[in-house]
């Protein structure tokens, strides 16, 4: 299937999407790599509150290319990053924030999947390096939080229209495309070590 | 001596020509994947990395958001004679275009995480210097992508396994990274030297064209077979499943110890960013990466 959404998005929408749907976003989205989620959850142990409202928006592991024209910024270029190494903190992000879409690339563990069920939550892959195209469905910056972290750390809220196409590849009801790559890659693999003479 | 503004242009121009352009027998590799492809999730994706790829040389933008902690490899002519000034003219030229191009500022201290803003810092950006016959300076610019890097791996393997624990060490590797690096990948093997060294040439041997073997006919044959292993593994495109895991084994080797075997693997993504030029003495500059 394939859906377009607009953000804020709804739990019953979000509820609806399986794996292997293809999803367009248009609306708020905000950038938040390593040293963001971080903060984000630091702040929230401090009952402290972040700059945005991440409810039922979308989040993007992405540290951007970006340049300033006419006093404003333009994303240049804006490719996903490998999201395992935000598995650290995802689980407790979403339960804190209640975001509705994770969008990176490389999928995500079970820590996550298992929040995403929970909370209503799914993870979606953007062809990784396709970082013009993602650009290019970025209508605005709105603005640039915690400058400080660093122009890839920052986060970054973005206006986008259709951004996508997004694979949805864990969804809400304990499912994960990556999974079950992973366990055909694992079926696969006695016959790799055949093939290389490798014993098992 | 060459007027090291030279090189400082230079720098800023093949910098330019690594993030936006990739090289034609990276291009050429990833069109015949998709054509190999037969997965609609694998097709797309690649669809999608070729589009990717005509928008940015036609926006004249970078390929990949992460351009790359900066590389690269100096071979030095016997003839050239001094190449005083040019770490300096490099690292000016890095600042340079890190603002012109631009390239997003990567380069952070270890432990404060605190970003440099320019792309220099301490030993960075790297310079891998050789020295070669000739009288001509041969620059490589070489950004290299945080994801494709951070799935580096090495292993002192026993002796005793021979090429069976080279290639058992090589295919975990690559399946324990999935998607992570950005598949289809370019895998580069370093085997033999010292840890150091292995790791060095696992890397360098990523400079070499897709689809060109060893000129040792074993380390050739290792390659081929790695290859076509690799591709049985069914991690596919972006790790989303598929037949075009990697676009090519690269392997190089160094005479090691009698009591050690050290294998190194480093893994390239698709954005496989390379632009080499050659500086002669009489100041004469020759793009050779890019058909130029």
């Amino acid at each position: 299937m394939e859906y377009r959404l607009k953000t804020p998005i709804s739990e019953s929408d979000v509820r609806k999407l399986k794996i292997g749907d293809i999803v367009y976003v248009t609306g708020v989205m905000v950038t938040a790599r390593d040293q963001a989620h971080r903060r984000a959850l630091a702040l929230h142990k401090e009952g402290k509150p972040l700059p945005i409202d991440l409810r039922g928006g979308v989040i993007f592991h992405c540290g951007p290319v970006v340049r300033k024209k006419d006093g404003e910024w333009e994303m240049v270029a804006a490719g996903p990053t490998t999201s395992t190494r935000m598995e650290l903190f995802q689980a407790e992000f979403i339960e804190a924030f209640r975001p509705s879409i994770i969008v990176g690339k490389g999928g995500m563990g079970p820590r996550t999947a298992e929040a995403m069920k929970k909370f209503g939550a799914v993870y979606c892959d953007f062809t990784g390096g396709a970082a013009v195209l993602a650009a290019k469905a970025v209508e605005r910056v709105r603005g640039v939080e915690w400058f400080e972290l660093g122009i890839p750390e920052a986060m970054w809220i973005l206006e986008v229209k259709d951004f996508g196409p997004l694979l949805v590849t864990i969804d809400s009801h304990g499912n994960s495309h990556h999974a079950n790559v992973a366990k055909a890659v694992e079926e696969n693999k006695p016959r790799v070590y055949s093939m290389l003479g490798v014993s098992k | 001596m060459v007027d090291v503004k030279r090189i400082e242009d230079l720098t800023v121009d093949l910098l330019r020509l690594a993030v936006i352009e990739l090289p034609k027998d990276v291009k050429e590799a990833l069109e015949r994947a998709k054509e190999r492809e037969t997965s609609d999730i694998a097709k797309a994706n690649l669809s999608a990395i070729l589009e990717n790829i005509r928008l940015a040389e036609s926006m004249r933008r970078p390929v990949c958001q992460d351009t790359g902690l900066i590389v690269f490899f100096l071979d030095v002519g016997y003839g050239f004679g001094s190449v005083s000034g040019i770490p300096e003219a490099i690292a000016k030229g890095t600042k340079r275009a890190t603002e012109e191009i631009p390239l997003r500022p990567n380069a952070v201290h270890p432990i404060s995480r605190k970003n440099s803003g320019d792309n220099t810092g301490s030993y960075v950006p790297i310079l891998n210097w050789s020295y070669v016959e000739g009288d001509y300076l041969e620059i490589t610019a070489f950004p290299k992508g945080g994801g494709s890097e951070n799935m580096t791996f090495f292993s002192m393997v026993k002796p005793g396994e021979g090429i069976a624990g080279i290639k058992r060490f090589v295919i975990d590797s690559v399946i324990s990274s999935g998607g992570q690096p950005c598949p289809p990948t370019i895998i580069g093997v370093g085997i033999g030297g010292t840890a150091d060294l292995a790791l060095k040439l696992a890397k360098k041997s990523l400079l070499r064209p897709i689809g060109q073997r060893h000129s040792d006919p074993e380390i050739a044959k290792l390659e081929e077979d790695l290859l076509k292993a690799i591709n049985m593994t069914g991690i596919g495109p972006m790790g989303l499943g598929g037949n075009v895991t990697s676009l090519d084994v690269h392997a190089e080797y160094a005479h090691c110890h009698t009591a050690s075997l050290p294998v190194a693997v480093n893994t390239q993504c698709w954005a496989a960013r390379r632009a080499t030029a050659r500086v002669y003495r009489d100041g004469r500059v020759e793009i050779l990466s890019h058909g130029r």
